[in-house]
């Protein structure tokens, strides 16, 4: 298959995002109002709204932080408005994303007023918006493009078809020098000696151990019952019995490169290679966090059809299950249900997955996108004070 | 939405992920009766005795399993029988316990 030349907007720190959002940043919750506003009055810029950012503190505060400004530093944004209420905070978040050389402007709402924030966040947005539309799409190598893979709502066709598939675009990314960010740490239970294994030294090794080893105390310790949690009821309905089988389908795409380190969730990844991310196994939030590291696009294997999307990241979702094609077709980027019957290969599967990943790649929305699926969900490790 | 090939191969009604699973997989919705399955990884065939309606996506056994013994599936244990499976039959929640989550018994 003769491959697409690649394009993509190269920022000022030199890395390479797919698409060329102005966002409209909320600090708190209580700018939600003025952010959407803002997101109203400028057609054109996406509005970030969440439920957060009030009295965090310790580790789940510097969590917070990382996660909002690694948003707006992503490579799929040009440029971003940050609106809190205090000057404090909302200037943090601005100059953290300001620090990757794009234009990031702060407003806060105390001794303003919703309404005059609306109106200079409005003119800023405005003109940010313009300039982004004079940015230009450059040559990219398909290696510049970090990548990130969660599959969800799994049952057993993921582990049979739509997981082997992105294992193979997977290989074929770090092959080309590429860097992919995996995760989902309770869902490896069953197979966490597999990545163990597949570790590069005995420190990543070691890190990686201890973020499973931590995640699962905290399970345990609540004495719950996780049948329906995880796995999932849906998991359940599509015949995935226990945690074991289910996190031995999962690791299936993630191919075979060694594990080259372990993150901290939303860290930025270092080493170019496969990454293991400490994250829960919940898609919205696993997307949000890999975006905050600085994913441009998500591969999202689904056997039931999980429906997810992101605001800044595009996810592209593949399925192995034919009634899920059948039923959920406008949420099915790739339909490679043909595997289950061996209709083709597993490497004309992952062909027709590459080909389609270059087309989202260099503009193509994807379906979650064109449906407008923009879910930003913020991990909490500890509730507020 | 992509669409693959038209069908080319035989119809199969299960796949096995590895020689010596204890369990394979429906890719279409199976009935009592004899069935035909392939191994994913060397491609062997096998023909399975189906005890119970067996819809996409879920376990059929491929032997007799004790209680309590653990299950295989990708070459690994997937948890223990909660009771004695037969071969033929529906492996699910109902019989099929993880062991490694220690309050989801």
């Amino acid at each position: 298959m003769a491959a697409q030349p690649l394009t993509g907007y190269r920022r000022p720190d030199g890395r390479v995002g797919i698409r060329n959002h102005v966002l409209i940043i909320a600090v708190d919750d209580l700018s939600n109002a003025v952010v959407e506003s803002v997101a109203k009055a400028i057609p054109g810029t996406l509005p970030l709204a969440h439920p957060y950012g009030r009295l965090q503190f310790g580790a789940d505060l510097d969590l917070f932080f990382r996660t909002m400004i690694g948003t707006g530093a992503n490579p799929n944004v040009a440029a971003a408005v940050v609106i809190g209420i205090e000057p404090a905070w909302t200037e943090r978040v601005a100059a953290g994303i300001a620090e990757t050389g794009k234009p990031a402007e702060s407003f806060s709402i105390e001794r303003h007023g919703d309404l005059r924030v609306l109106e200079m966040a409005a003119r800023q947005a405005a003109r940010l918006l313009r300039d982004a539309s004079e940015l230009s799409r450059e040559p990219a190598g398909r290696g510049e493009l970090l990548m990130s893979i969660k599959c969800g709502e799994s049952d057993t066709t993921s582990g049979l078809g739509a997981n082997p598939a992105t294992a193979v675009a997977v290989d074929r990314h770090i092959a080309a020098g590429g860097t992919v960010i995996f995760g989902e740490t309770t869902e490896l239970t069953g197979g966490e000696h597999l990545i163990a294994a597949r570790c590069a030294t005995g420190e990543v090794r070691k890190k990686f151990q201890a973020f499973y080893d931590a995640y699962v105390a905290m399970v345990e310790r609540t004495g719950a019952n996780l049948l329906g949690s995880q796995p999932t009821q849906g998991n359940i309905r599509g015949g995935l019995s226990t945690i074991e089988e289910k996190a031995l389908g999962n690791i299936e795409k993630t191919g075979t490169a060694p594990v080259v380190d372990a993150l901290a969730p939303a860290e930025r990844p270092v080493v170019p290679g496969l990454n293991f991310m400490d994250t829960s196994c919940a898609a919205a939030e696993f997307i949000t966090l890999t975006a905050a590291a600085g994913a441009v696009i998500h591969l999202f294997p689904t056997g039931q059809g999980n429906v997810v999307g992101h605001p800044v990241e595009p996810v592209l979702k593949i399925t192995a299950n034919p009634v899920t094609a059948a039923t959920m077709g406008e949420h099915i980027d790739l339909d490679v249900s043909g595997l289950l019957q061996r209709e083709y290969s597993l490497d004309e599967a992952g062909d027709r997955l590459e080909a389609i990943i270059d087309r989202t790649v260099n503009g193509r929305l994807t379906c979650a996108e064109s449906l407008g699926h923009r879910e930003f969900a913020l991990t909490r490790l500890h509730p507020s004070a | 939405m992509e669409q693959g090939r038209p069908p080319v191969a035989e119809p199969l009604t299960f796949l096995a992920h590895r020689a010596g699973d204890d369990v394979a997989v429906a890719v279409r919705d199976a009935e009592p009766g004899e069935a035909r399955g392939a191994y994913l990884d060397d491609g062997a065939t096998m023909t399975i005795a189906v005890r119970a309606p067996i819809p996409l996506g879920h376990k059929v056994a491929l032997r007799d399993i004790a209680a309590s013994e653990p299950v295989t599936e990708y070459g690994e244990p997937i948890g223990l029988a909660r009771v004695a499976i037969t071969e033929g039959d529906l492996v699910h929640i109902h019989n099929l316990r993880s062991a490694r989550w220690q309050h989801s018994r």
